[in-house]
């Protein structure tokens, strides 16, 4: 088998890598908690987010990291907007209406970032992609530990949002009780398209966070949101620290596997435990009883 | 089935096959294969998520597994074409009993049915990407033998009406399914699934039935797409893209109906070849306007160009009851 350093540098790189899945798969479970809708445009708008991160970079010379204060807001204001404007009215209360128009709208920003920016791989070029901190046995890659501690933090200040703030209550109150919520005076249609600007918010973060190591293409997002889906039904559909704790979870398990298996494999777990879950405990680790 | 059910698709079927008697151009006649082939594997979407209310989002698997099936026999086994091809719609169907089974009885409906899908649907791709006898991610090629008996024509045309005559059976196999007992339960179970089961409907049975059928019917598309094009990869054959063609198409045109499908693939493709045309060929232009016609459609015509159709006829004959003003 393998050496117990190289087996600890596999699980160590799977956490890094599960806390950006974790903050994807955070926006995901929100929205599902709250609008009980599974977000198809999630990779389309990660895409997005990650070609604003490159246009701000090459165009105004924006490091990703500054990028994430004024990108966060913008995003929320387009996942709001899309949220009011676009799929609440589309889509006539049903749910599977949701999916099908959250469907189309990832195929519509996915092939227009493919008109505009073609199908060819881009990265940008940052002073510290590489730079690296030993910690004895292995190193660490400096970006990734800075997306490691900033994914926690956002979860945090998102679970605080949610606990302590007004419109966290409401939030709360409208997942649990929808009716019940409107009666009581909360604007239920405001509140789910602040879910969706919440859930969009996550996704510029995470573009941000990515950029520095990770490259983009029109069809980017996609590989990451199949795995946030995975998370999101292996934590429990709707909870934020089954969020969390999946993203964890999955990371390893895809890098693990990666180390048995070979990079072209390394995926199968993940969807082979999606499969799984499903099938066995559909509601997840922490998800309520449907 | 009356004669009255099947004239409608005689008229259709027939005027669509004289196509190739007054066009001969090569570029349409591919673009008319390649519409009904999706409109193939629409068709089996709409059996099961038209009329059963099953949501999938992974039709890619059975799609796949039909043209991988067809292409590896005759590549390894050298088995005839046409075996080969029947072959695959049977692989593509066994694919379509064993998701089912698993998923159907775990009681996964709605979204969860659709993650599912598309999760097995992934795990095929990456399974063909990555083993040897599918050629991994270089991909399968057939050899090129034309000969009719080889399912391989030098005329598009025989292509296009061999496509068409799958089109026709299943219209005449839908049709079938709406007069049928089995079709009234399979509805049954959409509208409400418990008050079917309360009724004796045997829902595990009734959705079993469905997903095999439907499954057939998209592994068909995909064992004509292979000997059609003679090449695949993992991408092609197992890519979400043909999980997405074969739901949009019955969406559009009319979910749940017999002609939706068809109606649905020729439109969209009719259009999104309009607009790559017009706009330059760049790339992702007709898919641009498939999403937005796609979110259209839903706001504002939840029963596809069929049902507005319907709608349309219907204002116009009350007020032409109702009288001027």
């Amino acid at each position: 088998m393998f050496a117990p350093e190289i087996v600890l540098t596999a699980v160590l790189n799977g956490l890094l890598t599960g806390s950006v899945y974790a903050l994807i798969a955070l926006g995901l479970t929100l929205v599902y908690g709250v609008l009980h809708i599974i977000n198809f445009a999630h990779g389309a708008l990660l895409t997005a987010a990650m070609f604003a991160v490159l246009v701000v970079h090459l165009g105004l010379g924006i490091d990703p990291y500054v990028a994430i204060l004024f990108l966060t807001p913008l995003f929320y204001a387009l996942g709001y907007l899309l949220q009011r404007f676009v799929i609440g009215p589309a889509s006539h209360g049903s749910d599977t209406n949701l999916l099908l128009v959250t469907l189309g709208l990832s195929i519509v920003i996915e092939n227009a970032l493919l008109a505009v920016f073609r199908s060819d791989t881009r990265s940008i070029d940052v002073p510290y992609a590489f730079s690296s901190i030993d910690i004895g046995f292995t190193l660490l890659s400096v970006p990734r530990v800075i997306a490691f501690a900033v994914a926690l933090g956002v979860a945090l200040v998102l679970g605080a949002l949610l606990t302590l703030t007004d419109i966290g209550k409401s939030i709360r109150a409208v997942a649990k009780e929808k009716l019940g919520a409107a009666l009581v005076g909360i604007d239920v249609n405001h509140v789910y398209a602040v879910t969706f600007g919440l859930g969009t918010a996550c996704l510029a973060v995470a573009a941000c966070l990515l950029m520095p190591t990770f490259y983009v293409t029109p069809r980017a997002g996609n590989a990451f949101v199949l795995v946030a889906f995975t998370i999101v039904v292996l934590g429990g559909m709707g909870s934020i620290l089954g969020a969390l704790l999946g993203g964890l979870i999955i990371g390893v398990v895809e890098s693990l596997c990666g180390l048995c298996l070979g990079e072209s494999l390394g995926q199968i777990g993940i969807f082979l435990i999606f499969i799984l879950v499903l099938l066995l405990r559909p509601t997840g680790l922490f998800g309520a009883k449907a | 089935m009356s004669a009255r059910g099947l004239l409608p698709i005689a008229v259709v079927v027939g005027l669509l096959a004289l196509i190739p008697l007054g066009v001969s151009a090569n570029t349409v006649l591919n673009f008319l294969v390649f519409t009904l082939i999706i409109a193939i594997a629409a068709q089996g979407w709409n059996i099961l998520g038209g009329y059963g209310g099953q949501f999938s989002f992974g039709h890619a698997a059975f799609f796949g597994t039909g043209a991988y099936a067809t292409a590896m026999l005759q590549v390894h086994l050298g088995l005839n074409s046409w075996i080969a091809f029947a072959i695959g719609i049977g692989a593509g169907a066994a694919v379509g009993l064993v998701i089912g089974f698993l998923s159907f009885r775990s009681g996964l409906r709605g979204s969860y049915f659709a993650l599912i899908t598309l999760a097995f649907a992934e795990v095929l791709r990456i399974v063909a990407n990555a083993s040897a006898a599918t050629g991994g991610a270089a991909g399968i090629l057939i050899k090129l033998d034309v000969r009719p008996t080889n399912f391989q024509f030098h005329s598009r045309a025989a292509f296009f009406w061999i496509a068409l005559a799958i089109v026709a059976v299943v219209l005449v196999v839908t049709r079938w399914l709406e007069h049928s007992r089995f079709g009234a339960q399979l509805i049954a179970v959409r509208e409400n699934e418990d008050a079917a089961r309360a009724l004796g409907v045997d829902v595990l049975r009734v959705k079993l039935g469905a997903i095999i059928l439907s499954a057939a019917v998209t592994a068909s598309a995909g064992c004509l797409y292979a000997q059609y094009f003679l090449y695949l990869d993992s991408t092609i054959a197992y890519g979400v893209w043909i999980s997405v063609e074969a739901l949009l198409a019955p969406i559009v045109g009319g979910i749940g109906t017999v002609f939706g499908p068809l109606i649905g693939a020729l439109a969209l493709h009719g259009l999104g070849n309009l607009t790559s045309q017009m706009a330059g060929r760049i790339p992702g232009i007709d898919l641009v306007v498939y999403g937005a016609l796609l979110v259209l459609a839903i706001a504002f015509a939840p029963k596809g160009l069929l049902g507005l159709v319907k709608r349309l006829r219907t204002r116009v004959t009350r007020r032409a009851i109702a009288g001027p003003g």
